[in-house]
């Protein structure tokens, strides 16, 4: 009873005054500086930023993957057990080279103990989902980049986490291919309703998919400001025309584009 | 819109044969003035008697008209038979060599008695590979005619006994039982060195410092170490170590040289300790380690030769070292080749393995 009133009540991903600090040889470089955020169950949350702001470290730390110097990371876990709290799509696909697609799909579950033919049998679904499924035995270097894309994508999905973190996942590619891949997240995420934390550095990105736009600034990162994206679900592709969509765009840039110039300046 | 694909039939008729014709005429031109300045610069040279001074400039000069020539040729050869021109010029080539060096040791040219023509080393060859050497009990392959009627006679004892009088098995048998010895440690422990830095510190120094050590300089110390110093282990140990050490260092390298994304997704997705190696790690460093297995196959052969070559009474090192003390030039070269050819055997079965372990490369 009170573990249900607890998962109702507390953020999926609670994030509490999170700070980093690399040790350099001319004294200590802050990465991120005082950040909070929550992220309630459900929610699509973009993190925006100039390069350098510490966008990408705060993901890796939310996904146990750099260590934290102060403050504190949660994330809730959900009620069934052994399903992994997090995982990660990053922007370099890493997709292992030395894997079949049907096998790096199913690699998470393989490492979760999941038996053969159930691992691959969902690992198929994924990939048949996405319409990879004749692609099943090929080795990555036989595919373009948005299909390893793809593939990462779905080896996240496929792990079914309690939140997905996505760094840039889009990032590495060609305008035509972000779009059509942007419209499949889309899809995905209204049929799944995952908790996502999802790093970009476009705007049309974030506020196309996002619930909420976090803006960071520019080196040490910190919260910078939030903007609630109140465009109505399921979202399409054409929205980016709508003159809705506009205006948010322009919020964000204004303060965005001070944040950058000023991070240009400080650093030549 | 039909002028227009006038000009583009009548650009594509033209293409076929007119345009092309002047430019493979100038070719064939140029491919026989270079073949004529080739043979007319040597026999003028042979004809002032001269040649033999000039020998080396001569050949010189003559391999570069030679490229100059064969570029010529490979112009005009047409893109569907570029595939046997290519294997024409990287067989062909070596064969000219030959046919040189035989010309040159018949015509006394050069020494036969240090420089055998290779159709007599062929002969000895063929003669090491039929005939049983009753001085020392040896034969070169172990008599393989002989084994099916040893077989039938005496099983797999009179078969063994047979192989055990073959140089090349001793010595295949010593290079890849010290290769298994020295390999697996070796990647271990570079996968080791790889991941923990308080290791590597530790062994990074000393390994390298063994590395550039010739290995048949601490074969002394080796055979000091076994009860039978003058047995098999001695020399399967010092090959195994040269390996070892190879194997560390380069395994060391290619773990390090594993994109941390992969390290970052492994740890991510649930991988670790045994998992992590076997998914992430060794596959990863996987094409590295094979560079540096064959890098290591070449130096357990020149290993176990020159140890063979010191201190052994079977094998090919010892057998060509043998046939240079007793002044047959003939079958020292013939041990040679031989040693050249199970290079190109153990390479191709590397290339054989590595296909099979890693399929995900083109």
């Amino acid at each position: 009873m009170s573990v249900s009133m607890q998962a109702a009540t507390a953020p999926k991903i609670g994030a509490r005054h999170v700070s980093k600090h690399y040790p350099t040889a001319d004294g200590t470089m802050v990465a991120l500086e005082d950040f909070s955020l929550e992220v309630a169950d459900g929610e699509f949350v973009c993190i925006v930023g100039p390069s350098g702001c510490g966008k990408s470290t705060f993901l890796r730390m939310v996904a146990g993957l750099e260590s934290i110097s102060l403050g504190s990371i949660d994330i809730q876990p959900g009620r069934e057990p052994g399903r992994p709290l997090n995982s990660v799509v990053f922007q370099e696909y890493a997709i292992f080279p030395w894997k079949t697609l049907i096998e790096n799909v199913a690699f998470g579950l393989q490492m979760r103990g999941v038996g053969r033919k159930e691992r691959l049998d969902r690992a198929r679904y994924w990939l048949d989902r996405v319409g990879l499924g004749k692609f099943a035995d090929y080795y990555p270097h036989q595919i373009s980049g948005g299909m390893k894309q793809r593939v990462s994508i779905i080896r996240a999905l496929a792990n079914d986490p309690e939140v997905l973190l996505m760094d840039e996942p889009l990032g590495a590619l060609d305008a035509q291919t972000r779009v059509v891949i942007q419209e499949e997240l889309l899809r995905i995420w209204e049929e799944t309703r995952k908790t996502v934390l999802y790093i970009t550095h476009s705007l049309d990105e974030a506020v196309l998919l996002g619930d909420r736009v976090i803006l960071m600034s520019a080196q040490p990162g910190r919260h910078l400001a939030t903007f609630r994206i109140e465009l109505p679900r399921p979202r399409t592709i054409a929205m980016t025309n709508s003159p809705r969509f506009a205006e948010y765009r322009a919020q964000i840039w204004e303060k965005l584009s001070a944040e950058v110039t000023r991070a240009m300046e400080a650093r030549p | 819109m039909t002028v227009v694909s006038a000009d583009n039939a009548a650009a594509a008729g033209s293409a076929g044969a007119m345009p092309r014709s002047p430019i493979a005429r100038g070719e064939r031109r140029a491919i026989l003035l270079l073949a004529g300045a080739m043979v007319a610069l040597n026999l003028a040279l042979a004809a002032a008697g001269l040649w033999g001074d000039f020998a080396w400039p001569a050949i010189g000069l003559s391999f570069v008209l030679l490229v100059l020539l064969c570029e010529r040729i490979g112009r005009l050869v047409p893109v569907k038979h570029k595939g046997a021109y290519e294997r024409t010029l990287a067989l062909g080539f070596p064969l000219v060599v030959l046919v040189l060096w035989e010309l040159a040791a018949d015509s006394g040219f050069i020494n036969p008695n240090w420089f055998p023509p290779p159709s007599k080393i062929g002969v000895a060859l063929w003669d090491l590979s039929t005939r049983y050497d009753r001085f020392s009990g040896t034969t070169l392959l172990g008599r393989p005619w002989l084994m099916p009627e040893a077989f039938s006679q005496d099983g797999w004892a009179g078969v063994w006994k047979l192989a055990a009088e073959s140089h090349v098995l001793a010595t295949v048998g010593r290079v890849l039982f010290g290769f298994m010895l020295g390999a697996i440690p070796g990647v271990l422990v570079g996968v080791v060195m790889g991941l923990n830095q308080t290791v590597r510190l530790m062994l990074d120094t000393t390994l390298s410092a063994i590395y550039v050590l010739p290995k048949i300089a601490i074969f002394p110390i080796v055979m000091l170490m076994f009860a039978d110093p003058f047995g098999e282990a001695p020399k399967i140990l010092v090959v195994g170590l040269s390996v070892f050490i190879l194997m560390a260092i380069n395994t060391m390298a290619a773990v390090r040289g594993i994109d941390n994304v992969y390290l970052m997704a492994g740890k991510n997705y649930g991988a670790k300790g045994w998992s992590m190696l076997r998914h992430v790690i060794l596959p990863g460093a996987m094409p590295v380690i094979f560079s540096g297995l064959r890098i290591a196959l070449g130096t357990a052969m020149i290993v176990i030769i020159s140890v063979e070559f010191v201190r052994a009474k079977q094998g090919v090192g010892y057998m060509t070292f043998y046939y240079w003390e007793v002044l047959n030039p003939e079958k020292m070269y013939a041990g040679l080749v031989v040693v050249m050819v199970l290079g190109v055997l153990l390479t191709y079965a590397l290339q054989w393995l590595q296909r099979r372990l890693m399929p995900w490369q083109k």
